[in-house]
């Protein structure tokens, strides 16, 4: 391999070498190389085979819109695929060839590339950094415009940096280099990636205005062959030898339909390359050619050689020569770069002369779009591709191996748009998103068709703009941060203490508390015994709690429940049921009332944001004059349940001022005082049908408390138990659990509880629906218990359950299924709840549960197993 | 090569029109004609063929759905799928890899097993598999116990897999337009011919065409349309992102979804993941949503599959999705005689096609509900025999 | 991330609200007056035009107040945001 670098020249930092690794092979670049230009200098023609055919594909661009030489990074960090023209060189770096397809890496860190996102205002945001995108924003920040200009290139073109460095000195004026604007989004929303090292940025700018100067890509002619290494972009021929001071080819043609690709030719013959020709399909070519040959009404017909073009076939139509050449530097045209202006449906139009799309009307009036990018291109003759018999190597979009002839195919099949083209080609689809192939694919559709140009334009492009690691824009919100855990002020206490816990909505919540030894059916029957027997100790701090307050919350609260509130009294509890507006269980809880105008009132530890929402959305849209404010006071509380036949003795151990008799503290009430010297609000409610005192204290005596109770219950041998013990209990009483053995298709009459459905006050959210036709008809689902027929055997929940024990081939019509199953130690057997088709009217009947481990036969039952006089209440 | 089909002209006159050139159009338009002998139908698309959600959706096909309504229609539409290449006599690409729907928390295993048992009752196949057979299922589901959202298990339904959704839709257009089914694109409607209570008509910009029955199948557009006719739906359309990464060598031979962390993915053939993101929250008929939904789902994607971190984001897009109250489709007539309605099937018709089309085929050329379609008729919303598929999620604890 | 005036804290990105579809469909005074189908109407019935809409929000994270814009389907662009009880603006701003 030779060096192609030039003696002189470019924007790279001689003094600065970089050595590199591509395919196993060190290398040496400049800082300010890209991979592809050091590799061009390394004499590196071929970069990766073709993704289907395995065609030898070099460099054609100098940009994001590089077609064939994609690499993969490995080192200093990981990129699975880039095309090696926007990989900036740097010390260190090794790559290596990608087919166009990427690897993932099954090994290796598990974090992977770390990013950070960040949110910007401004009132200009600028999308690229060339001469008229920093002249709109220097105008901008002399008008006292808070501006950013981003750029996606590592380093600004020469002849801007002493515009952009002015800029910058601008106070509130930021230019961003290695950012790119992924997408732009309605109301002023731009999302930049920032290839920052180690970490990557996301930016989230919100601007009053966008200025989109994003320039024009250069796009091919296609021929035969056209994807042979060594043909070339003219654009990126002369990017090359200009900005990085390496000499692409040392034969050159140059093949045209404009008066651009003049400026390749002189620029390559001035860095000591021989330009062999200007091919210009234009029959009276008009660019001054200084002295280089000129073949003016002629085409190039195909390019040739084995892995880089060494002769170049051109044709006047009537003859043909062949040129030996090393270089084919070609310009077809340019198109604007328009499809961050196309994203919210930004228009385009055909402009004939420059044979390209450009923006037009309709579009938002934020955007503007300017420079080459509104338009400003050279002319440009409508020479798409270069006709010949065979088309099949007529290559429109490299990296899906896709020709001419494939279009031609697509067109046979009677597709007509370009879009089922696309489809059908998959031109358009790689990591380019068309950038070369696009408008190309577009016209060939309309040439073939007989349309004339312009007749339909290019697919869109979507965001985002260049690929971009699902990691990078993860951002922050991995691992732990994904979603946050929420925890009760006593959760340290728990970990200390083995317990093992489960996700409920956002909190962890203790599912049961194992000893040395201990399986959780173990653990949860030693619990369950516990709490019947002696007293257990529950952290039911994740409860959603809410006050209600001013003159109108008992009305408030009156429309939001089933049941009547406000004849509740103070110091009084009472459960409650709300619906939704479709008469289907929202949730349940119980309220309190703290004064005549203040109530409490407790949701599911899931339900509280919905309930909350739910009951705002009521207040301030339908009851905006009901005077009732919502808070929610769930973390400003912490709940210890003691629960059990010995609660009073712990609590009284605790050491309380509140009169823990019956008589002064009846079922349902709450009282106000100190427990354990720390003031509490303590309620007489229990999920469990044993005495229970619910000790409420502010969040940060939580723990105290419960490290209190826990050395204070020891004489009694009080047992912390979690969320599973808490649901064998109250299935064995009976009570639901909303979202177990609800679904969101269930009303208070399906679970047997038509005593919390007020018919004597007045309308409450869901009570209409209540009378719907199916919703009142009396043979729906019903909450029931059952009672599988061999006492240790446990139905599994979501057992689907069926009336007949045929054994039929499905399919078998199911008459319900089990939503809570469990092992009862005070039962000494297994029992489940079930909603089941009529189910009240089946009492006693035996139903089946077909499983595939063999069925199961179960009795319906009353839906209460334990204690059903409540004679335990009490203690 | 012969063409895929004809582009047809429209006639002034048609037995039916079909209002919307998609997969549920198309598929309807074709068993129109080879099941009931109608062949004089006109597809009308105002558009490119197939180019709304059937060119947008991530191709998804399978029928585990809870409710025995829901399960009967889409284990028909499965059936269909099983033999739709050969019926089409058109490659569309259908691979039954799997379908894994994954469980987070015990709420999730509890409806989960529900709908398992339900399936199995149901005829559909379905699977519970631990977490460990997960592992050995996908492994690079991560089911570590220590992550926000361990995975507790999953249902697999194995024949459940992805197609390519073009070639359905061109297969569809294919059979139909050879049984003299005219298919009509870049043909919008603009207006219904309504005259005592029976439609008798369509605008449209290539001009009126009279019609014996008008069969809408539209999508997110049903609404304006149904407007147009002076009906109103109980629809929501709102729009629904999806993405693709770049093309990557294959690492995942299944579909996994999951609803608690929001993410569903598959690998097509050529290569790139395919995923679907949640709904955004507003309603829009304009094809894109925000931004902030894409950067969620690739967190949740990440955590579930932390092989993914370097997988690259090549492309995002919306549709817009038709949604009803209870997340289940309406099929049926309407209070217009001659007009009927397929539509509000949300996020997931794709793996309906054939199936809404063959019931929606039945009930146009019966004048009334075909069994299948009959639980999702319009009275539902009167009655309250909502097919909630959303509901029986059971999100509250 | 759309960008949503709230009548109070002003112009706020899209995620700290949540969405509460059409406005101005009351709850009915008397809903026992409605037959099944009228119910059903005021349940699910709502309009999904494409083009301006009257649609309510809701500022969860920020000032928890509900409140009104007419927004473009179409285009996403807002037109209007005013509190609930005052009656739709007519014309475009």
């Amino acid at each position: 391999m030779t060096s192609m670098r030039l003696p002189q020249g470019g924007a790279v930092d001689r003094d600065a070498v970089v050595a590199f690794r591509f395919d196993d092979t060190t290398l040496h670049g400049f800082a300010g190389d890209s991979l592809a230009s050091a590799l061009l200098a390394n004499g590196v023609d071929v970069v990766a085979p073709s993704p289907l055919l395995g065609r030898p594909r070099g460099v054609m661009a100098a940009g994001v819109e590089e077609p064939g030489a994609f690499v993969e990074v490995t080192e200093p960090y990981f990129d699975a695929i880039a095309p090696a023209t926007t990989v900036e060189l740097v010390e260190g770096l090794a790559a290596r060839a990608r087919a166009g397809v990427g690897r993932l890496p099954m090994a290796g860190d598990r974090a992977g590339p770390s990013s950070e996102h960040r949110n910007v205002h401004v009132e200009t945001l600028v999308v690229g950094a060339g001469r008229t995108g920093l002249r709109a924003a220097a105008a901008a920040s002399g008008g006292g415009d808070r501006v950013m200009v981003v750029d996606e290139g590592f380093a600004l073109r020469a002849d801007v940096r002493q515009a952009a460095a002015a800029l910058s000195d601008a106070p509130d004026a930021t230019v961003l280099l290695r950012a790119t604007a992924l997408g732009v989004y309605d109301d002023g929303y731009v999302v930049v990636h920032e290839r920052a090292r180690p970490r990557e940025r996301v930016w989230h700018v919100r601007a009053r205005r966008v200025v989109l100067a994003t320039g024009a890509h250069e796009r091919p002619i296609v021929f035969r062959d056209n994807d042979l290494p060594g043909v070339m972009l003219a654009s990126a021929a002369r990017a090359y030898v200009e900005r990085f001071g390496v000499l692409p080819g040392r034969r050159a043609v140059v093949f045209t339909n404009n008066d651009s690709a003049y400026g390749c030719a002189a620029t390559l013959r001035a860095a000591g390359a021989e330009v062999v020709a200007i091919v210009d399909c234009r029959p009276a070519a008009s660019a001054p050619a200084d002295g280089i040959p000129v073949l003016a009404g002629w085409t190039v017909t195909a390019a040739q050689g084995a892995s880089r073009v060494a002769r170049v076939r051109v044709t006047d139509g009537a003859s043909e020569r062949d040129l030996d050449a090393d270089l084919v530097a070609v310009s077809g045209g340019w198109n604007p770069v328009v499809g961050l202006w196309r994203a919210l449906g930004g228009g385009l139009r055909y402009d004939e002369d420059r044979s390209c799309f450009v923006p037009g009307p309709p579009g938002p009036p934020w955007i503007e779009v300017v420079g080459r990018a509104g338009g400003d291109v050279p002319a440009a003759a409508p020479l798409w591709f270069v006709p010949a018999d065979d088309l099949s190597r007529h290559f429109v979009d490299l990296q899906r191996d896709a020709t001419v002839a494939d279009i031609a195919e697509a067109l046979d099949a009677g597709l007509r748009s370009a879009e089922h083209v696309k489809r059908y080609t998959y031109i358009g689809t790689s990591i380019d998103q068309g950038r070369t192939s696009g408008v190309v694919a577009a016209e060939v559709v309309n040439q073939l068709l007989g349309s004339g140009p312009g007749a339909q334009g290019p697919t869109n492009a979507r965001p985002p703009y260049t690929p971009v690691s699902f990691a990078t824009l993860a951002g922050r919100a991995r691992g732990r941060l994904f979603d946050p855990a929420r925890t009760t002020p006593i959760h340290r206490w728990h970990v200390e203490h083995g317990a093992v816990f489960e996700n409920v909505g956002q909190w962890k919540r203790p599912w049961y508390f194992p000893r040395p030894g201990d399986d959780m059916e173990a653990a949860v029957a030693r619990e369950c015994l516990a709490v019947r027997t002696g007293a257990g100790i529950m952290d039911a701090s994740t409860l959603g709690k809410v006050e209600v307050v001013g003159p109108d919350a008992a009305e408030f609260l009156d429309r939001m429940y089933t049941n009547k509130m406000s004849s509740l009294a103070v110091g009084s509890i009472r459960y409650g049921m709300m619906l939704g507006v479709d008469g289907m269980v929202l949730d349940d809880g119980v309220a309190m009332r703290l004064g005549e105008d203040r109530f409490l009132f407790t949701t599911t530890t899931g339900g509280a944001a919905r309930v909350l929402d739910h009951c705002e959305e009521w207040l301030q849209t339908e009851w905006p004059h009901l005077r009732a404010y919502c808070t929610s006071v769930t973390e400003q509380w912490a709940t210890v349940a003691v629960a059990g036949p010995r609660a009073r003795a712990v609590l009284a151990a605790l050491g309380t001022d509140i009169d823990l008799s019956v008589e002064a503290f009846p079922w349902m009430t709450f009282r106000e005082g100190n427990v354990a010297g720390i003031p509490a609000r303590v309620a007489r409610v229990s999920f469990s049908g044993e005495l229970a005192f619910e000790v409420n204290v502010a969040g940060w005596h939580g723990l105290p408390l419960w490290e209190a109770a826990m050395e204070a219950g020891r004489a009694e041998g009080l047992t912390p138990y979690g969320t599973e013990t808490m649901h064998v209990l109250r299935a064995e009483k009976g009570y639901v659990i909303v979202g177990q053995d609800t679904d969101g298709t269930v009303t208070p009459h399906d679970l047997g509880m038509s005593w919390i459905v007020s018919t004597k006050k007045g309308d409450f959210v869901g009570r209409r629906s209540l009378r719907r036709p199916d919703t009142a008809r009396r043979d729906r689902r019903h909450l029931v218990g059952l009672l599988p027929d061999d006492p240790q055997t446990l139905l599994p929940e979501g057992a689907q359950l069926v009336a007949e024990e045929d054994g039929s081939a499905p399919p078998v019509a199911m008459v319900g299924h089990v939503t809570s199953s469990y092992r009862s130690p005070s039962l000494g057997r297994t029992f489940a709840l079930a909603l089941v088709d009529g189910g009240r009217e089946l009492t006693g009947r035996t139903l089946y549960a077909p499983l595939p481990e063999g069925t199961i036969a179960a009795t319906v039952t009353e839906p209460v197993f334990y204690d059903p006089e409540g004679a335990r209440r009490d203690g | 090569m012969t063409e895929l089909w004809r582009a047809a002209e429209p006639k002034r006159s048609y037995d039916v029109v079909i209002v919307g050139g998609g997969g549920h159009g198309l598929a309807t338009a074709y068993y129109l004609a080879r099941d009931h002998g109608i062949t004089d139908v006109a597809v009308l698309e105002k558009g490119w063929l197939a180019g709304g959600n059937m060119a947008r959706n991530t191709t998804i096909i399978r029928s585990n759905y809870l409710w025995d309504e829901s399960a009967a229609i889409y284990e028909h539409s499965l059936k269909l799928w099983e033999g739709l290449g050969a019926d089409l006599d058109f490659d569309i690409q259908f691979s039954q890899r799997g379908v894994l729907n994954l469980a987070h928390d015990l709420g999730d295993v509890r409806s989960s097993l529900r709908r398992v048992n339900a399936n199995r009752l149901n005829a559909v196949d379905a699977e519970w598999l631990t977490a460990e057979e997960v592992a050995d299922f996908c492994p690079i589901v991560d089911v570590s116990h220590d992550v926000r959202y361990p995975v507790l298990g999953a249902t697999l339904q194995r024949r459940g897999g992805i197609a390519r959704h073009d070639r359905v839709a061109w297969g569809y257009a294919r059979a139909a337009d050879r049984l003299g089914v005219d298919i009509v694109e870049h043909c919008e409607v603009t207006g219904f011919d309504v005259r005592e209570g029976r439609v008798r008509g369509v605008e449209t910009t290539s001009g009126t065409i009279a019609a014996g029955a008008i069969a809408l199948a539209a999508a997110g557009h049903t609404s304006v349309l149904a407007a147009r006719a002076g009906l109103r739906l109980p629809l929501q359309s709102h729009p629904l992102q999806a993405l693709v990464s770049v093309l990557l060598e294959p690492v995942l031979g299944c579909v996994v979804m999951s609803n608690a962390v929001h993410v569903y993915v598959s690998q097509a053939d050529k290569g790139e993941l395919v995923m679907g993101a949640g709904i955004d929250a507003y309603n829009s008929y304009a094809q894109r949503g925000s931004f902030h939904v894409i950067e969620h789902q690739l967190a949740a994607a990440i955590e579930l599959f932390p092989v993914f971190r370097h997988a690259k984001l090549l492309r995002t897009w919306g549709g817009i999705v038709d949604v009803c109250p209870d997340a289940s489709p309406i099929i049926g007539p309407t209070p217009i005689e001659g007009l009927y309605v397929n539509c509000g099937w949300g996020t997931g018709g794709f793996k309906a096609t054939p199936g809404s089309g063959h019931v929606y085929a039945e009930t146009i050329a019966k004048g009334a509900p075909s069994p299948l379609a009959e639980p999702f008729g319009l009275e539902r919303f009167t009655t309250g025999a909502l097919i909630d598929e959303h509901g029986a999620a059971a999100v509250a604890h | 991330m759309l960008l949503i005036p709230c009548p109070w804290c002003g112009p706020r990105d899209e995620v700290e609200f949540g969405y509460g579809g059409q406005a101005h469909v009351a709850h009915p005074a008397d809903p026992d007056a409605l037959d099944d189908a009228a119910w059903a109407d005021y349940l699910f019935m709502r309009d999904n035009p494409r083009g301006d809409f009257a649609e309510r929000w809701y500022h969860a994270a920020g000032c928890r107040r509900w409140f009104n814009v007419v927004r473009s389907t179409e285009t996403h662009e807002v037109r209007h945001s005013y509190p609930p009880g005052a009656p739709p603006p007519r014309s475009r701003p």
